[in-house]
């Protein structure tokens, strides 16, 4: 009898209009929804006119979002967002997120419902995997395969082969889904899962609330994972304020499918996680670095910018200040979750402790703004990479850890544990 | 030589060259032009290379060449600076996809950048999915790609590819 399916391969098999398929062959197949940011949607039209397009193939299917550059820090990034504008308007197209309107994609698309289970997605941004939380396969591509996309609405993609990561135990206190994927990066390595799917499950997952499964699918491409999926649930149903039956199309993968790699991680065992300078897979229990001095810590990015995780971070801050020689920069993901901040209180937490809260954007995390590293500079982050040069200076050091790691840290004026911070 | 056979003279990087080192975020906040980005090109693992690449010199790597972002800058840059090809061990996936896009010509293979050296000088000949190092003279093979992308490589990029001929391009695929 022939093996099961993963759902990576059931759900691309349906989009290419196939039976089956096999990892590692190439196929055709129809995109649901296609986004593009400010920084990449600009090189995407380009692309776009370059090929003689004249109409997009499905106003309704694509998305753009500004959230890189935004509000606008100079001319140049000005004129790209007007550009933009006029592309959107001259094409129709419905679902655009402008500044004060939306916040950063990865945030956006899940919260406003546009992502389903059992969707094909494409995003011009590497950390599209992140939409997989949902039972999505969803994936990044560059500007000249996201103008074809535009043009056609098929793209050509190869097969993954599927990893499947358990994560069982309990989580024990100061340890978050951050703590999971950047244990995980540690086994697994930065070019670990090359080109395949990761699929995250076993009782840790399952409790997982949607914006926690949205932190682990976020860093799938850290990994150099293709995409990240968790399988749809009810979790994933109240998250899009659905019936499990309607959600979407839940796609699960067959009992017999597969695996070209499988990890089982108890989480009981862990302790607060760092992935040390300069790669994602260097990943140290927090007990190792504890003591090590910062100048930035930063809470915010695609990744950990959620509710859950300024709660997180509020809890520790809240009648705490920011040690001083120490700056604490906190960006919520999205207007929405911005909203919600304010609501319970969480920015005046934030405030009154000495930290700067921005708007909704991706800020210092690629070095663009809001924040940025001076030579000699340490940052303690909540966001996904810690390449050389990633926040600033090339001379600059990043450690990745969760916000409420990174919190504590700010407090501390040093790396330091969120167990000594938390009460029982 | 046949446009698709390259020799250069090689710069050697390690693994997981991110894309960060390629072309960092920072400068693709100031200018969208890339000829501006080209002048700091790989400058994040190499800040001198900028200064010392010449056209036609080849970039040889280890594993995971071009990891992290999906900035279609970071392909771009190093074709701009002249680089004819880049081979190493294996490529990030989105970085490939891109390359391939853009029309800069990169060689998977395993064996070649464990016996290169910086300053050899080596020769690509992406038709016959051959590469050689001709200061140490031994050759190998590249892994191979399917025939659609090479098609769209030796187009000179999609845009081209699309351009010559005409629309559809992977008709044959499947």
């Amino acid at each position: 009898m022939l093996p099961g399916f993963t759902m990576a391969e059931k759900i691309l098999a349906k989009k290419a209009g196939r039976e089956r398929v096999e990892p590692g062959e190439i196929v055709e197949a129809e995109v649901d929804l296609a986004m593009v940011h400010d920084l990449t949607g600009p090189l995407t039209v380009e692309v776009f006119e370059k090929i003689g397009a004249e109409r997009v193939w499905d106003p309704n299917k694509i998305v753009v979002v500004f959230d890189h550059q935004v509000p606008a820090d100079s001319t140049r990034s000005a004129e790209l967002q007007k550009k933009m504008r006029r592309f959107v308007a001259d094409q129709g197209i419905k679902h655009f997120f402008d500044v004060g309107r939306g916040g950063i994609c990865h945030q956006v698309l899940p919260e406003s419902g546009l992502v389903r289970p059992g969707m094909l997605v494409v995003g011009a941004d590497s950390h599209t995997c992140t939409y997989g939380a949902l039972g999505a396969f969803s994936t990044g591509i560059g500007a000249t395969d996201m103008a074809y996309v535009f043009a056609t609405g098929k793209l050509w993609f190869k097969v993954p082969p599927t990893t499947r990561v358990e994560v069982v135990g309990e989580l024990p206190r100061g340890v978050y889904a951050k703590d999971v994927i950047l244990a995980v990066a540690g086994e697994i390595g930065s070019d670990g899962a090359n080109y395949m799917a990761i699929e995250f499950c076993g009782e840790v997952v399952k409790r997982f609330s949607v914006d926690e499964r949205l932190t682990l699918c976020n860093m799938a491409v850290e990994l150099g994972a293709k995409t990240g999926l968790v399988e749809p649930d009810e979790k994933t149903a109240s998250y899009l304020g659905a019936n499990p039956s309607s959600m979407g199309e839940v796609v699960r993968s067959d009992e017999d499918a597969e695996y070209a790699d499988q990890r089982v991680l108890d989480a009981s065992g862990l302790e607060p996680m760092v992935a040390c300078p300069h790669s994602v897979d260097n990943v140290k229990p927090v007990s190792e670095v504890v003591g090590t001095s910062i100048d930035q810590a930063f809470i915010g990015s695609c990744t950990n910018g959620r509710i859950p995780d300024l709660r997180e971070a509020a809890r520790i801050l809240r009648e705490r200040t920011v040690s001083d020689g120490v700056r604490l920069v906190v960006i919520p993901a999205s207007q929405r979750v911005y909203e919600q901040a304010v609501r319970e209180g969480l920015v005046e937490v934030f405030v009154k402790a000495g930290a700067v809260v921005c708007p909704p954007t991706c800020g210092p995390c690629l070095g663009g703004h809001m924040g940025v590293l001076a030579s000699g500079e340490r940052c303690i982050s909540s966001s996904n990479r810690n390449f050389v040069g990633r926040m600033g200076s090339r001379e600059s050091e990043v450690f990745l850890a969760s916000p409420a790691t990174v919190a504590a840290s700010a407090v501390a004026g040093e790396i330091a544990d969120p167990r000594d911070f938390l009460g029982d | 030589m046949s446009s698709h056979v390259f020799r250069g003279r090689v710069w050697k990087f390690g693994d997981n060259v991110t894309t960060d080192e390629i072309i960092p975020g920072r400068y693709r906040f100031k200018t969208d032009d890339i000829g501006e980005w080209a002048k700091h090109v790989l400058e994040g693992a190499d800040p001198e290379f900028p200064k010392k690449v010449r056209p036609g010199d080849v970039v040889v790597a280890g594993k995971n060449f071009g990891s992290g972002s999906s900035r279609e800058p970071a392909p771009l840059v190093i074709k701009h600076a002249g680089i004819s090809a880049v081979i190493a061990k294996s490529f990030a996936r989105i970085f490939f996809r891109n390359a391939i896009n853009v029309g800069l010509p990169v060689v998977i293979c395993e064996q070649l950048p464990d016996v290169t050296e910086a300053g050899d000088v080596v020769e690509v000949d992406l038709e016959k999915g051959m590469v050689r190092n001709l200061t140490k003279s031994v050759e190998f093979a590249a892994t191979k790609i399917p025939n659609f992308l090479m098609q769209i490589l030796m187009d000179g990029g999609l845009v081209e590819h699309i351009r010559k001929r005409g629309g559809a391009v992977w008709q044959d695929i499947g």
